[in-house]
């Protein structure tokens, strides 16, 4: 039998943000990754049956995810003519007719490896935070990155504050030994 | 002085409380005059904020409650006609 079983009920709650991510810092649009998320595990559901279980269920959603951005970006671009390369000139007069090379960003604004890593803390974060246990997903989730009050996450939980500060605590340790180890 | 004096694990939760700001002025003095002499709280703080300030950052997106809840909806109308 397979080492890794599927249940698609948990999808949602355990991967949607760590495919959010992905998608986010592949398509720069929040509607489209959502719809793209959606789109995964629609069709993670109806290919179920082909899922061997060599793979765990995080990585497989990926490897469907990919062929959905993929799609995407053939859909937007037999839209608009085959096979073309586009770019927008400016129609500032002040760059008008100037090379591409001659508007290349500022170097003292900001270095490629810049955005390169902060396209990537996103899932390097909800890659941490999936590997916490459940409730402290939870809870942690919940404060941190929703930033729902103290008092609201605690009656919908139905957990003391300083219960709650002490799951937090613990959510953040284990979240810095994992940044530590993945990140910094 | 007793009053002023906090054990590590007090330290820790007003650290952590701390990174959501949600502490008062007397526990921030309290928090501090702990870091000045402890070591170990002052990495614990330092690492704390750190992760705090990766978190923040805007390149960290999250899909609100709603949205999760919207496509849970559409997973879940899909899963009957699946079982059908």
């Amino acid at each position: 039998m397979s080492n890794h079983i599927i249940d698609p009920n948990k999808w949602i709650d355990s991967y949607s943000d760590y495919l959010y991510n992905y998608t986010i810092s592949r398509v720069n649009n929040r509607d489209i990754a959502q719809d793209l998320v959606q789109d995964t595990f629609l069709a993670g559901l109806k290919s179920m049956k082909n899922f061997k279980g060599e793979a765990s269920e995080r990585t497989w959603l990926i490897s469907i995810l990919k062929r959905k951005i993929i799609d995407h970006y053939r859909k937007i671009n037999s839209k608009k003519g085959k096979a073309e390369v586009r770019m927008t000139y400016n129609s500032d007069t002040e760059t008008e007719g100037d090379w591409l090379e001659e508007r290349v960003a500022d170097p003292f604004d900001k270095t490629a490896e810049d955005t390169l890593e902060n396209t990537e803390l996103g899932i390097a974060i909800h890659n941490c935070i999936g590997k916490l246990p459940e409730k402290q997903s939870q809870v942690f989730k919940m404060k941190t990155l929703l930033n729902y009050e103290t008092e609201a996450i605690c009656n919908e939980l139905d957990i003391t504050a300083s219960n709650l500060w002490v799951i937090i605590h613990r959510a953040r340790t284990a979240m810095v030994a994992c940044m530590e180890k993945n990140w910094y | 002085m007793s009053n002023i004096k906090l054990e590590c694990q007090e330290a820790n939760y007003l650290c952590d409380k701390n990174q959501y700001k949600e502490t008062n002025f007397l526990e921030r003095v309290k928090l501090i005059i702990h870091l000045i002499y402890c070591k170990a709280c002052r990495k614990y703080t330092k690492k704390n904020v750190k992760l705090t300030k990766l978190i923040n950052n805007p390149k960290v997106e999250t899909l609100e409650n709603s949205q999760k809840e919207c496509i849970k909806e559409s997973l879940e109308k899909e899963l009957i006609n699946h079982q059908q």
